[in-house]
């Protein structure tokens, strides 16, 4: 069995009296998609930031292509490197171009030439379709497209693990497919990614592996087939009657 | 048929619009831009009309009261004002070197304070507790005292190598406290910034540090732009308080003139003078926050 590339053992996480992670312990093989679902509060966006240490857990143990990231001694900067994150509000830099947005992380962080920085950025812009939308401002764009200029941010820098939090849930359903193709194109070159997902739809096309997120804890969890068809647990269930009645599912 | 939609946009709008070349307004729209059109006659019509009525009613109470005649002559008698004008420019010239001498060591320290303010390091927290009294504190003392406490109060002290040169220690006293001020003023805008913005900049491996430079503080010191244009303006003319050490600027030559004439015109060149600079700055400043407002922002004509 190959190694994980990202493993979380028990990991818990609270604000104040409040537990917001509670006992999560799960793994992500290399090329595989794991998605969250779960209904607001379940801690799905807590356990991306935890992941990214922009959050720090109150117990449990975060393994990165096997290294303990949650070790006291770790610099974050240098495991953020590895990760790319995108937010449920796209956090675009207004004040820098579409190009200037995704050449940052490159030329500042990994200290690559600007020149050769341009280069990647329009390479992946054009891949995506954005080529023509290098110089504009992000407030310019769609919230389709900023969003993607959000994904291909993030891929600006070859992370190891994509981790994506809710990154539709602020648009509307025909952006909405904009922004899920270009992640399914991610995943069918391979990207080993977390999401957060409100749409089940996708969250079934694009999942190896599927898991509820109840009050902070893992529910269930497998397949999206096993979990969407034949859910096991009571609560589960109520979610997904609910999806349901809302024209979600 | 080539016309410009009447929606006034000076923005980079298309003096023609193309639309296959077989577009005409319609009716509908024709009598929507005359309605438009004759609208916007009556109120400029009426605006006329009243600034015509205000402003003269204003002007005729001046030139008819009784002591109009007076007034003309000790407080706007041109000729003399050009006369002793060399002497307030000379002035003036300490005004412009205060300023820049102040304005740049202000702009230095204050942002020196406003990131202790905000910085969450450990390391720096007996830093931060210090930042924080002195802003407490210099701005909370009238600026008049603490150029006397700095002017005479250091020479007093009789410590070798310190300069007893009043002109260094008025700019440093206006330099304590205009600090105070700035520091306060980018701070405020610091935290206006979002902190998804900086969960963004380290989600990317972004230092603490290159946030900052890079993410936070651009578009905080852009949100600041005008109450620090306020505070230079202020500093232009607070330049003149380092007067009561002796030092000669343009309000002190000013009161010299007029201390000899009894005339007051001098007061009001220094007014003109002062003016002539803050004016051009204001507008220029507000000019390229527009632009750069309109440059990243979608156009909206709300």
């Amino acid at each position: 069995m190959s190694q994980a590339v990202l493993q979380l053992e028990k990991v818990r996480k609270s604000f104040g009296s409040e537990v917001v992670l509670e006992d999560i312990s799960f793994k992500v093989l290399e090329h595989k998609a794991t998605v969250f679902i779960g209904a607001s509060g379940s801690g799905k966006s807590t356990l991306l930031r935890c992941i990214n240490l922009l959050d720090q857990i109150d117990d449990g143990q975060i393994l990165l292509d096997g290294q303990d990231i949650s070790a006291a001694d770790v610099n974050p900067d240098e495991v953020r490197k590895k990760l790319g994150m995108v937010f449920q509000s796209f956090n675009l830099f207004p004040h820098m171009t579409v190009l200037e947005n995704v050449i940052l992380a490159p030329t500042k962080v990994q200290k690559v030439a600007k020149e050769k920085a341009i280069d990647e950025a329009l390479e992946l812009l054009n891949k995506f379709g954005l080529r023509e939308k290098a110089d504009q401002y992000p407030d310019r764009l769609s919230g389709g497209q900023q969003q993607r200029v959000a994904i291909i941010r993030s891929l600006s820098r070859h992370p190891r693990l994509l981790l994506l939090d809710e990154i539709t849930s602020a648009l509307d359903p025909v952006l909405v497919n904009e922004v899920l193709s270009t992640v399914r194109d991610l995943k069918s070159e391979g990207m080993t990614m977390v999401l957060a997902t409100h749409e089940m739809g996708f969250a079934k096309q694009v999942a190896d592996e599927l898991c509820y997120l109840h009050q902070g804890r893992i529910l269930e969890w497998g397949s999206p087939k096993k979990i969407l068809e034949n859910p096991k647990k009571v609560e589960t269930k109520e979610f997904l009657r609910r999806l349901h009645q809302a024209g979600r599912l | 048929m080539a016309k410009k939609l009447g929606r006034g946009s000076n923005r980079a709008a298309p003096s023609s619009y193309d639309f296959g070349g077989s577009w005409s307004p319609s009716e509908i729209e024709l009598a929507r831009r005359q309605a438009r059109r004759a609208r916007n006659k009556r109120s400029a019509l009426i605006a006329a009309l009243s600034s015509f009525l205000v402003l003269g009613t204003l002007g005729l109470v001046l030139v008819t009261s009784p002591g109009w005649e007076t007034l003309r002559n000790t407080f706007f008698k041109w000729a003399y004002g050009f006369e002793i004008l060399p002497k307030i420019l000379l002035g003036f010239t300490t005004n412009a070197t205060l300023t820049v001498i102040a304005g740049t060591s202000v702009a230095l320290i204050g942002l020196a304070i406003a990131l202790l303010r905000t910085s969450r390091s450990p390391a720096l927290t007996p830093f931060r507790i210090l930042a924080t009294v002195y802003v407490d504190v210099f701005r909370g003392i009238p600026m008049l005292l603490v150029i006397l406490l700095v002017g005479f109060g250091i020479p007093a002290l009789q410590i070798k190598g310190l300069t007893n040169n009043v002109l260094v220690l008025g700019t440093l006293a206006v330099i304590i406290t205009y600090s105070a001020y700035v520091a306060e003023v980018i701070r405020s805008g610091i935290l206006t910034v979002h902190p998804s913005q900086r969960a963004a900049a380290r989600s990317l491996g972004l230092s603490n540090f290159q946030t900052l430079r890079h993410v936070v503080l651009p578009q905080a010191l852009k949100r600041v732009t005008p109450p620090l244009l306020n505070d230079l303006v202020a500093l232009i003319k607070d330049t003149g308080l380092v007067s009561i050490l002796g030092v000669t600027d343009a309000v002190r030559a000013a009161q010299i003139q007029t201390a000899k004439t009894f005339n007051y015109t001098p007061y009001v060149m220094a007014a003109i003078v002062f003016l002539l600079v803050t004016i051009p700055l204001t507008r220029w400043t507000d000019r390229m926050l527009r632009k750069s407002y309109e440059r990243e922002n979608a156009v909206g004509q709300a």
